[in-house]
């Protein structure tokens, strides 16, 4: 019952930059998840730098561009700073979170409450791991290859 | 009780018949002589309304199933349709999902009286375990029937449901996150999810009536328990299924029949989401995502445990939990009615799992009464687990039941009559 050759297919995902302003975020499919891509601003960014890792449920970075144990710091959540893409899929149960909401002004997921920050770290809740940065990498400036 | 067989084939093709597949001699023995406690009541009747409920969701289903189509593009039109332009297409899937919400009435009712008068107790307990494989079968099949139509509802509770299993990434990693793609066939659910969530929902009714098939068999061995909880001592305890039972059945079933026909006709949509009305869309999660009704209680478990892991497990667990219940019950006496202390706490039970419901069908955040829901979840959890691993032992040993009554027949028909004095 494992994914067929069909499904597999469908795997990487190319996402133009461009229209999205500072502050907002789109939401693309990639391999039948949404797909968050959220042009953060200064003010977001100084908070998700200013949390100490030790502070965080979860310490490590879930980025799949880096190694399994690097740690949760913003940095190592995305490639350039005002660039945040990441798996739009709740670790606890799977439901889509919404952004600007929560007390971190991340994400709150509406199903059962978890918390992300500004970077998509886990704060509060039930879901135990930050929200997944894909593997991905900068075609152009405003340019993205997901997958 | 079982064992002994009054059936005397009556031509010579019963006769005939009787001799290669005693079939008859069955139908004779369980449906017609089978001696049954002369003091069943109302709460007695739901067994056959429940295999009732079985038919009318098979045969539904059936029917149901020659106009569906099990393609992620295509299901939720396909179920318009079925509304729209088959003929009398609405009746048969308003019955079919009002069904199912019968269906977990009845078995809940039928469940509380076998808690109540102690039916899992010894000789009983197979019976109770066969019991709660239904009704765990009957959730798989009720959760797999939901995502069918592949509203908003389906596709996100179905997302949810299977990404339980990905908590087991926190005892093994990425075995959990390895069997939910596999249970879904891909990186989501999506087509594939959705066509063996179809084949399942077609095959499990059938493994239920094989089950059901059990749980009436291992019921004739040691017979009906009943009211008083003591055993049938003589034949003047009991009287024939037929005409008895089968006539006492058949009423309640016109009466259960009546409240399901005032839903399908007068409130086909009470137990529906409205959100299932708007097709699946994988990117947008609802604002609340709300189960069932009959599953309410254990999603307020689930909601009321800030830590994924244990929140599975208390899940898993209030449902294993039931298995133990024929041993956790210490009581000599099987009966409620003999019991003032474990009667109190059975009720507060049912006002437990009301409370649970109650919990699990608010958002996360809401607040009654100052309090917010989720504390009342998990006084309401506690207490479901305490019921049977603490309450259910303990009073069963410290409490002094009443005095049981020497016979069913003395019960009932009252003492015997004083011999009369010469």
């Amino acid at each position: 019952m494992n994914p067929s050759a069909a499904v597999l297919a469908m795997s990487s995902t190319e996402v133009d930059l461009a229209p999205v302003a500072v502050g907002q975020q789109v939401v693309v499919k990639w391999r039948g998840h949404p797909l968050f891509v959220r042009h953060r601003t200064p003010k977001e960014i100084a908070e998700a730098k200013a949390v100490a890792v030790s502070d965080l449920p979860d310490p490590v970075a879930r980025n799949a561009n880096l190694p399994d144990n690097a740690p949760a710091t913003d940095a190592n959540r995305e490639i350039k700073p005002e660039w945040l893409i990441l798996v739009g899929v709740c670790t606890h149960l799977g439901c889509t979170p919404t952004a600007f909401e929560g007390d971190y002004g991340g994400w709150l997921c509406h199903c059962h409450g978890s918390q992300y920050d500004t970077a998509g770290r886990i704060r509060k809740g039930p879901a135990p791991q930050n929200l997944a940065v894909p593997p991905h990498s900068f075609l152009s400036n405003t340019r993205i290859k997901v997958g | 009780m079982s064992g002994q067989s009054t059936y005397t084939p009556k031509s010579g093709l019963e006769k005939w018949i009787d001799q290669r597949l005693p079939l008859p001699r069955l139908m004779h023995d369980t449906m017609t002589t089978f001696p049954t406690p002369r003091n069943l009541n109302i709460w007695y009747t739901f067994g056959g309304i429940l295999t009732f409920c079985l038919g009318v969701q098979i045969i539904t289903g059936i029917v149901l199933a020659m106009h569906y189509v099990a393609n992620a593009d295509l299901a939720f039109d396909s179920v318009e349709s079925i509304m729209r332009d088959v003929n009398y297409g609405w009746l048969i899937r308003y019955i079919h999902s009002t069904g199912a919400s019968m269906f977990f009435l009845a078995v809940y009712i039928h469940m509380f009286r076998g808690l109540y008068y102690g039916s899992y107790k010894a000789p009983r307990e197979l019976i109770w375990i066969i019991g709660v494989l239904i009704y765990v079968l009957m959730m798989a099949t009720a959760f797999f029937g939901y995502v069918l139509p592949w509203g908003q509802m389906s596709f996100w509770g179905a997302t949810v449901i299977t990404s339980l299993f990905s908590s087991i990434d926190q005892i093994v990693p990425h075995l959990g996150t390895a069997i939910t793609t596999w249970l879904w066939g891909g990186f989501a659910v999506d087509d594939a999810t959705l066509n063996r969530f179809f084949s399942l929902h077609y095959l499990l009714p059938f493994i239920i009536a094989g089950v059901v098939g059990l749980h009436i068999w291992a019921l004739h061995v040691p017979g009906n328990n009943n009211p008083l909880g003591i055993d049938v001592k003589s034949p003047q305890d009991t009287v024939p299924f037929h005409p008895y039972y089968t006539v006492k059945d058949a009423f309640y079933l016109c009466c259960f029949v009546f409240v399901f026909a005032v839903f399908v006709f007068f409130a086909p949509d009470f137990f529906g989401n409205p959100d299932n009305a708007i097709k699946a869309n994988p990117l947008v999660t609802p604002p609340d995502i709300v189960p069932e009704w009959y599953l309410l209680p254990f999603y307020a478990m689930l909601r009321s445990i800030p830590q994924k892991l244990l929140g599975v497990l208390v899940l898993v667990g209030s449902l294993v939990t039931l298995i133990f219940i024929p041993w956790l019950d210490t009581s000599r006496v099987r009966s409620c009615r003999f019991r003032p202390l474990m009667k109190q706490f059975f009720w507060a039970f049912g006002v437990d799992c009301l409370l649970l419901g109650y919990c699990g069908s608010q958002s996360v955040d809401a607040v009654a009464f100052g309090i917010p829901l989720v504390w009342a979840a998990r006084l309401g959890t506690l207490y479901y687990f305490a019921y049977f691993w603490v309450i259910m032992p303990i009073v069963g040993l410290i409490e002094t039941p009443k005095k049981l009554p020497a016979s069913i027949a003395q019960s009932v028909l009252g003492e015997p009559a004083a011999a009369p004095a010469e």
